[in-house]
């Protein structure tokens, strides 16, 4: 009889406390569970088919993603990282779109905890929101806030400082892009507002196409094995260059770039979707990113 | 006596059948006797499939042979919210080829929730002679690649309506397919797409189309451009602007004022993105007349939208942000009688302190002053339990009531008592009550109060509410007509489920996700009621790999003639007897 261990309890409990503001605090929200609750299942857990269960725990090497970063593209590149230092896996993993069980994170800064899928605002009103803030770094944007500026003094009831500028959508909304994996059929989505940076994001992506489904054996399997998937998933491998896959995203003008190679809000504002590509088939891209940067820089007032 | 039914001949039958358009007074009349079955199902030429998994094509196909228009829904609702994973499902090509050969006169197609690929628009394209209606609500899926084959082939093309969708935008090239011979139009949605189209060619199109009555464009039409395209279309009946911002230039505001004067017909309004307070006198003259007005991406402030709303004497729907606060809401309790939806979106809803002075009050004061009130959605930061019992008294006619606190769990502000009795009142004094959204601190005597008195409700949505399977038990035994629920971050589990899993056979579906249903009530209810499809879908791995208590990650449950399907991808597993045999 094999024991499958850990999960029921500690899956309760995670799913359980959804309001803003208790943490996560265990590695992954799915693998969580306290010992307690676990001796219990240990008693009266029964293993079925759990075959796919061992062949999690021996697949231990596995594939990282690259970002421009890796790549000797000789480009600065610079990510400025708002998500907390101590943003954990389970940060990006419930946050990120991916329709994982719907855990609070506590966010960092004091910013509201964002709960998949809540407020129940469609996707589509969502990514309206967002696209209304990107166009309000316009020109028009000064003609208008300068109107509004004299409404909403005159208004002014609650709203503070900070929130006097109405057309000020919050970075916090949501923004979800499509990432397709070469090799994998069905694709994914991605909420970059929660990523935040650059290293985040490739961890997000990492963990949803790179990380072996993680059963309740990553956590019980023996120590070692244990500390080196936490510290493996822990530290995004952005700085090693030894990943057969590159991150790269599609502009608005239809080009395939590589990610990590301008400033992350301008990625932001031109990211249309992702793509995990081969390496192989990335090759071509560094010398027409740096030569779209040439063209970008004098473009760029 | 006996023999009166089949005393009149088939085409009289027929005949009087063909007045009949409700499907549920068609699948009544079906039901009468076999040869009014026979009669009925040949001459069916309408049919909605509110989930298309609970059905096959060709058990549709085989039964109504002469369908002339279609309608589909795929996704559970709470995918709006991107709670179902990519790759869930919904396809509608299998359904497009199978009606391809079977229903070659096919007109109309209406789908929601479902994944459309530029294949499926092809074959549209090419395979129905007289197609004439499109509907695409928040499908995916497709690019304007197949958005060009529908323009290039479908001659007879009078509604193309892609309210939502999302799609791969890969230019507005696509309107030009539109061959200058075409001239059909009546409806055009195209208020989602991103990228520019032509504007002579948009211009050229609404110019040739004499019966055009709705025209909602997308972001990218700029606001100088919009007064030539309404100079075109003065019988327009519905309009949604593009980008409602630009420098204030006189001659651009007269013209444009000049233009919406124009169209005396216009009676519904949309767009606005990134409206302007300063163009906004544009559309004053024909206020009055406006029954319907979509400002939700309109970031105005109160002062303008109070003046606005004013003047919209006719307004019957009114969808807005919260920016128009409790002060644009009791202008319009005062000025707007015949109101009869609204629909109130928050402007910042990630912020943590208010941005805007919208409370439970605002609520209250259009439940006072607009007698015909009965939609409501409403996102709002604090409610009372009086609030809601006001409401619930001023307006007994409530059909839908939606409310959402943007904190969850969040009790009456002044009593900080759970908000039980105040949703106990709405469904006590609604009896019509059709559908009910809750929101904020709610425990097992709400769906107490639900499973007494909402008798006629169809469709729940429940979220961070409940303390026990006790909850759940009184919603399934008590809502008699209940097709529809929705359930997140609740503590129900089995028992609830399975003492009343008669009750889901009579229900459209079933979602629960982040509740304490385990894999082992899942397995019962598949093998126990076959004609159930009981679908887990776990990120985490099979959920046989885990115990059989350990709760499913989400749920979904749906009564269907047509079996297990086999589209389903990695993270979804069908509990059925089969499965449940080879998981064990």
């Amino acid at each position: 009889m094999q024991l499958v261990l850990g999960g029921g309890g500690g899956v309760k409990t995670s799913s359980m406390s959804t309001v803003s503001g208790e943490g996560n605090t265990a590695m992954s929200s799915e693998d969580s569970s306290s010992p307690d609750e676990a001796e219990l299942e240990l008693g009266l857990g029964l293993s079925l088919g759990g075959f796919k269960a061992q062949q999690t725990a021996v697949k231990t090497k596995y594939a990282r993603i690259l970002t421009a970063k890796d790549l000797p593209s000789g480009v600065s590149t610079s990510s400025s990282c708002t998500s907390s230092s101590s943003s954990t896996l389970s940060r990006a993993n419930a946050t990120a779109g991916t329709k994982r069980s719907a855990d609070s994170v506590s966010a960092p800064n004091g910013a509201s905890s964002q709960v998949v899928g809540w407020p129940p605002i469609r996707a589509y009103r969502m990514n309206s929101m967002v696209n209304q803030a990107k166009s309000v770094a316009t020109e028009e944007y000064n003609s208008v806030i300068g109107k509004n500026k004299n409404n909403t003094a005159v208004l002014d009831k609650t709203n503070n400082g900070s929130n006097m500028n109405s057309n000020n959508f919050k970075v916090r909304t949501s923004f979800f892009v499509k990432v397709n994996m070469d090799g994998i059929a069905i694709g994914r989505k991605v909420d970059l507002n929660a990523s935040g940076c650059y290293e985040a994001l490739a961890q997000t992506l990492e963990d949803m196409f790179l990380r072996p489904i993680p059963t309740i054996n990553a956590m019980r399997s023996s120590a070692p094995e244990h500390n080196l998937m936490v510290d493996a998933t822990r530290c995004p491998k952005l700085l090693d260059g030894s990943s057969e896959f590159v991150l790269t995203y599609e502009d608005k003008e239809g080009d395939w770039m590589l990610v990590g190679d301008v400033p992350w809000g301008m990625f932001l504002s031109s990211v249309k979707r992702l793509r995990i590509m081969r390496r192989s088939e990335a090759t071509g891209l560094a010398p027409r990113l740096q030569e779209r940067n040439g063209r970008q820089r004098s473009k760029l007032i | 006596m006996l023999r009166m039914a089949s005393s009149f001949p088939e085409e009289v039958l027929e005949h009087v059948f063909s007045f009949i358009y409700d499907d549920k007074d068609r699948n009544a009349i079906s039901m009468v006797c076999k040869s009014w079955y026979e009669i009925e199902r040949w001459c069916r030429r309408r049919i909605f499939v509110g989930n298309c998994y609970a059905v096959s094509p060709p058990m549709v196909i085989r039964r109504f042979p002469e369908v002339r228009s279609v309608e589909l829904k795929g996704k559970p609702h709470f995918a709006d919210f991107n709670l179902v994973p990519e790759g869930w499902g919904g396809y509608v090509y299998p359904w497009i080829a199978a009606m391809a050969t079977a229903y070659p006169w096919l007109e109309e197609i209406r789908l929601k929730r479902m994944v459309v690929t530029d294949e499926a628009l092809e074959l549209i394209a090419k395979s129905f002679k007289n197609f004439k209606v499109l509907v695409l609500s928040s499908c995916e899926g497709f690019s304007t690649d197949g958005l060009a084959a529908i323009a290039a082939n479908c001659r007879n093309l009078k509604e193309l309506d892609l309210r939502e969708s999302e799609v791969d935008d890969l230019s507005g090239h696509w309107l030009s397919h539109f061959p200058d011979s075409y001239t059909s139009l009546v409806s055009l949605n195209i208020s989602c797409l991103g990228s520019e189209v032509s504007f002579s060619a948009l211009e050229r199109l609404v110019g040739r189309c004499p019966n055009l009555r709705t025209l909602r464009l997308n972001r990218a039409v700029p606001l100088d451009r919009l007064a030539n395209i309404l100079c075109r279309a003065p019988q327009l009946v519905e309009l949604g602007t593009g980008t409602y911002s630009a420098e204030l230039q006189p001659d651009v505001f007269s013209s444009l004022a000049g233009a919406f004067s124009g169209c005396k017909e216009l009676r519904s309004l949309s767009g606005f993105w990134d409206a302007v307070p300063g163009y906004l006198p544009a559309i004053y003259p024909i206020c009055p007349s406006l029954t319907s007005l979509n400002l939700s991406y309109a970031t105005i402030q109160s002062t303008d939208l109070t003046k606005l709303v004013s003047q919209c004497q006719s307004l019957q729907r009114l969808w807005v942000l919260d920016y128009i606060e409790d002060i644009g809401l009791e202008a319009l309790a005062a000025f707007c009688k015949d109101l009869r939806e609204l629909r109130v979106f928050p402007s910042e809803p990630f912020a943590q302190e208010p941005n805007v002075s919208l409370t439970e009050q605002g609520l209250v004061s259009v439940s006072e002053g607009c007698p015909k009130l009965h939609s409501v959605l409403y996102f709002c930061r604090q409610m009372t339990n009086d609030a809601l019992a006001t409401i619930a008294r001023n307006r007994p006619n409530m059909t839908r009531f939606r409310l959402c606190i943007i904190e969850p769990r969040a009790p009456d502000y002044i009593t900080l008592q759970p908000l039980d009795d105040g949703f106990g009142a709405i469904v006590e004094h609604c009896k019509d009550l059709q559908r009910l959204s809750m929101a904020g601190l709610l425990t097992d005597r709400v769906f107490e109060h639900i499973g007494n008195h909402a008798k006629k409700l169809e469709m729940l949505s429940v979220a961070f509410a409940g303390d026990s399977d006790l909850g759940l038990h009184h919603v399934l035994s008590g809502c008699e007509n209940l097709r529809k629920l929705e359930i997140r971050d609740c503590p129900f589990g089995d028992k609830a489920l399975l003492v009343n899993a008669a009750k889901l056979e009579t229900m459209r579906s079933l979602w629960m996700s982040s509740c304490s249903v385990s894999f082992g009530a899942c397995k019962l209810l598949g093998q126990k009621i076959p004609r159930l499809n009981v679908e887990v879908m776990d990120e985490r791995g099979p959920p046989g790999s885990r115990p059989e208590s350990c709760p499913v990650e989400k749920l979904y449950i749906y009564r269907t003639v047509a079996g297990p399907r086999f589209d389903m991808p990695g993270f979804v597993w069908t509990m059925d007897e089969d499965s449940a045999l080879r998981l064990s």
